[in-house]
């Protein structure tokens, strides 16, 4: 059921995406940041995830852009994320289907 | 001693509160289960990786280059690629972890994953500090991954959905919903144009990892604070 090759593989994965995981934060404490690096992390969220979205939606077509706008406008007026997800893969799922 | 920065009750509150995002997040981890089954992987490894790695788009990348035997470096190496970004996540949940230490500090820091993130960043600006919430989040997504990506095993040989089939839009969705309650102000359009600007070309360079992602992180940061820098002496 488990290859030791596999095993190996899947272990590798896990240590290094741990020491990305508690790294950084180790790392941000023992340097003490100055300010400047503190107002830098306020804007890393929204960045981090415009850097997901932006390509991803530039990659895509018809079927992403209107699911990405479905998902704004739901997510505006119901202030809700399930609410979001499920406008913006229902029309993305309209687009699939007509073309 | 930890009575005040990790409660039951904030964890019961993130958990229920993350509950929408696991099931936005079902899609993206039925996919990793069906592509670990096609890779010839078997029900208990994909489980593995997916309880220990719990990181949906490194395990995709890392199944894509999944050969027998197993390049071991080369799929350790892109899941650190692909997850440098969580990297800069810790650090901006510094305020809630630092009050932190042994398995709430260490159990928190394992299960960071980026809707979480986001999801923390958002109530801890209406106030939320308490690290039984952020524990809460992490373990339903976690909870949910495991299934998901077992089912998608499960389910691997009988339902293959093809490539671009809109049900994999749902984890992009999610991505898109987290960026209203991340939006605070004009204040934030500059950084994010910047982010945009910097992603799109990176991500045509380096389409494997995820270094876009980290790229614009820091572009988005580094404006964001630059101009505060030269407001403050104006």
């Amino acid at each position: 059921m488990i290859e030791t090759a596999n095993l190996l593989g899947i272990l590798g994965m896990a240590l290094a995406t741990l020491a990305c995981r508690a790294g950084g934060y180790f790392l941000f404490r023992a340097l003490r940041p100055s300010p400047f690096l503190r107002a830098m992390l306020g804007y890393v969220p929204g960045a981090l995830f415009i850097g997901y979205v932006v390509p991803a939606l530039a990659a895509g077509g018809l079927k992403e852009w209107l699911g990405a706008a479905a998902t704004l406008v739901a997510m505006r007026l119901s202030g809700n994320v399930a609410v979001g997800i499920a406008a913006g893969t229902a029309a993305a799922w309209a687009v699939w289907l007509v073309r | 001693m930890h009575a005040r920065h990790f409660t039951s009750a904030a964890l019961a509150r993130g958990a229920r509160r993350s509950l929408a995002i696991a099931l936005g997040l079902a899609p993206f981890g039925l996919v990793v289960g069906v592509l670990a089954a096609g890779k010839g992987l078997s029900l208990v490894e994909t489980g593995l990786m997916s309880g220990l790695v719990f990181a949906g788009a490194s395990q995709i990348l890392a199944l894509d280059l999944w050969t027998h035997p197993v390049p071991i470096l080369t799929v350790t190496f892109a899941a650190f690629a692909v997850n440098l970004r969580m990297a800069l996540m810790g650090p901006a949940l510094a305020a809630w972890l630092e009050k932190l230490s042994g398995w709430r500090l260490w159990g928190n820091l394992f299960l960071l994953v980026d809707h979480g993130f986001a999801l923390a960043i958002a109530e801890g600006r209406k106030g939320e500090r308490d690290g039984g919430f952020l524990f809460g989040v992490g373990l339903v997504l976690w909870v949910a991954w495991l299934a998901c990506s077992l089912l998608g095993h499960v389910l691997g040989t009988v339902l293959r959905p093809p490539r671009g089939h809109p049900l994999f839009f749902a984890a992009l969705a999610a991505f898109v919903s987290l960026l209203v309650p991340l939006w605070r102000g004009r204040h934030d359009a500059l950084p994010w144009l910047a982010a945009a600007g910097v992603a799109l070309p990176v991500a045509r360079l380096a389409p494997h990892g995820a270094w876009h992602v980290v790229a614009a992180a820091l572009a988005g940061g580094l404006v964001g604070a630059w101009r505060e820098r030269r407001q403050g002496r104006a």
